[in-house]
């Protein structure tokens, strides 16, 4: 995607046109905001996938997801915390899938969050694996809009860089770092 | 459980907080037998430092008896321990370089943020200092709980005093990587700026690295006297300006290698300093660098700089003219003390390091408020304030 003088990912790009036709090789549907969020995680690449595969385990360390139902070996359902201790949910079908290498995802068309993206995997010699999670979606408008801003409750680029690094943390040492001194405080910062 | 608790600028309280538990597999819980208070808890105790909240435990200098392990800890019920002020998982690219201050997984995930806006790339997880490097609760409590307990703590063998052991924790390892960072070599003459506890240690261990001489930079008489007593040289920079007396010392060359142990609160009435001072309160730059500044000046073409001091910001009037026409290298960082623990213990055990010469105060947890005005106002007698949770007595001055 990059010109010929420039090798970085189109996620990074100042120009709208390269960012936009970075989106257009995505999804059929129209979105709006692209991100990436690279990470690199001190354990093979085949370990780090089977682990992200297994959907239903996603919300060990993505902190807004509440729960995720495998129904199928593509379609999967999202519950993921809302303000007030509501719910929003969607399904979502894997679009594409490179073993050991890459998963696409897309919500289906009815999803009150339109997203899609795909996490790639890549061998990274001693240091590991490069994990790289490029996400689509439309950004907040309306009364929805609102909700899911509020939802997300930081930034998507935050909330995935966040998650990104909880993942390493969890693949790397087998547990999620907290500072908190008690279970209670624990529970309260999760909240 | 008791324990010191930061509330703003000078205003440090003995508080009744609720008892750490096992959060993690690899969690430990360690009750405290011995805490020391540092010259960075002072950059605390002066609000020089971002990201406090009211209510954060203090102190990340100490040791204790494991009382409790979560099942991916290797420590045992009943073992004493000293604990590294630098929170490693011993599993990231970072821990395999044994650069553990630099660990990617001690920090949790939301306190990262801060790191990479300020400085690029997130910090590591510290105990008790700031919200920048984790916010974790630190050890100037009657308890503490200790996160990757199978990497941090090192098993203290018996017969071996708390107060012999307890600096592993952090200035005797910080002080030795200074000298470390310094990449001395035999007959080297190596200036340190600052006679607290790490520049003490740095002077140990220059010596032990094979520096021909070492000259010491403080005002305080009582420090520099220790700094004597292992063998340095001083300059009292009351009394004499430090740049002439390094040149005429050191034969008109300068220092081969130069060792920053002030940090951002250097004393003095410099000119350079006095705007830094004004600059500051008027919250136009953060960091005062006079010491650095002076080392930097004062260093020979081709030397080395170490810098184990503490910076936070941005600085200006860094002297990069002179760092970059005479060639010079730096290098500084938290320290990784895991690295470092094993080999120290081992020279303390030979008798090769002394560590008590350090402590001029012991208290109980009680007085730590005390303990802190006290180091914070008499660094001249005040060297260093050991705090014992179990004390009864107070504020028993050494010898
Ligand atoms: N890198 C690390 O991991 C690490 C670990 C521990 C401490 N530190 C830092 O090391 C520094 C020293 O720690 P400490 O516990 O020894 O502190 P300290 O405050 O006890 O000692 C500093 C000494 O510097 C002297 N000083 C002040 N201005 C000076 C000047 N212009 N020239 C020469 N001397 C001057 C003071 O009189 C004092 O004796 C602090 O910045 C501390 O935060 C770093
Ligand atoms: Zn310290
Ligand atoms: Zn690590």
């Amino acid at each position: 995607m990059a010109t010929v003088n420039d090798d970085a990912p189109p996620t990074t790009s100042k120009s709208r046109e390269m960012r936009d036709a970075a989106l257009q090789t995505f999804t059929e549907t129209r979105r709006d905001t692209l991100l990436g969020r690279t990470v690199t995680i001190n354990r093979p690449r085949a370990e780090l996938y089977a682990y992200w595969r297994d959907f239903a385990r996603l919300p060990t360390f993505m902190d807004n997801v509440e729960r995720v139902d495998v129904l199928s070996p593509t379609r999967s359902h999202w519950v993921v915390k809302a303000p007030g201790g509501r719910t929003v949910e969607w399904d979502a079908l894997v679009t594409e899938e490179k073993e050991g290498e890459m998963i696409a995802w897309a919500s289906t068309e009815d999803a009150d969050v339109p997203n899609s993206g795909r996490i790639e995997f890549r061998d990274a010699g001693d240091r590991g694996t490069i994990v790289t999670a490029t996400i689509v979606y439309d950004p907040p408008a309306g009364v929805v809009g609102r909700l899911i801003a509020k939802m997300f409750q930081r930034e998507p680029a935050i909330q995935a860089r966040r998650d990104l690094r909880r993942f390493k943390q969890l693949m790397e040492t087998g547990e999620v770092a907290t500072s908190s001194r008690t279970r209670a405080q624990m529970h309260e910062e999760a909240a | 459980m008791r324990a010191l608790t930061w509330h703003g600028k000078h205003d440090v309280r003995v508080d009744t907080v609720d008892d750490p538990e096992i959060l993690n597999p690899r969690d430990a819980i360690i009750k405290i037998t011995s805490t020391a208070i540092c010259g960075s808890d002072l950059h605390l105790y002066d609000g020089y430092i971002p990201t406090m909240k009211a209510g954060d435990i203090l102190g990340h200098e100490f040791m204790g008896e494991v009382v409790e392990t979560g099942p991916g800890s290797t420590l045992v019920k009943g073992q004493r321990v000293v604990v590294p002020f630098t929170i490693a998982c011993g599993s990231c690219y970072h821990c395999g370089k044994h650069q553990y201050s630099a660990c990617d997984n001690g920090n949790p995930a939301d306190n990262q943020d801060i790191g990479m806006e300020l400085y690029g790339q997130p910090m590591s997880g510290l105990f008790g200092y700031s919200h920048l490097t984790g916010g974790y609760a630190g050890g100037q409590a009657e308890y503490v709980r200790v996160p990757f307990s199978d990497v941090g703590p090192i098993v203290v063998p018996e017969g071996l005093d708390d107060d012999e052991v307890l600096f592993l924790s952090d200035i005797l390892p910080t002080g030795w990587q200074a000298a470390e960072n310094a990449d001395i070599e035999p007959g080297d003459i190596v200036a340190v700026w600052g006679c607290g506890p790490v520049g003490l240690f740095a002077v140990q261990s220059a010596f032990l690295m094979g520096a021909a001489r070492v000259i010491a930079i403080d005002h305080f008489p009582r420090r520099l006297e220790l700094a004597r007593r292992f063998g340095a040289e001083t300059i009292n920079f009351e009394e004499s300006k430090t740049y002439e007396a390094l040149m005429e010392m050191t034969g008109g060359i300068g220092p081969d290698a130069v060792i920053d142990a002030v940090g951002l609160e250097a004393h003095g009435f410099f000119v350079d300093n006095v705007v830094d001072q004004i600059k500051a309160s008027l919250m136009l730059g953060t960091d005062r660098i006079h010491s650095i500044r002076q080392a930097i000046v004062a260093c020979r073409k081709g030397g080395r700089v170490s810098m184990p001091a503490v910076y936070g910001g941005i600085v200006d009037k860094f002297p990069l003219g002179a760092f970059m026409e005479k060639g010079l290298t730096l290098k500084t960082g938290q320290t990784s003390v895991q690295h470092y623990m094993p080999g120290l213990l081992n020279a303390i055990v030979e008798g090769k390091i002394d560590t008590t010469f350090l402590i001029s105060h012991r208290m109980s947890l009680e007085d730590a408020p005390k303990g802190y005005r006290m180091f914070h106002d008499n660094q001249n007698e005040v060297t260093k304030v050991v705090l014992k949770p179990g004390f009864t007595e107070t504020a028993v001055a050494a010898e």
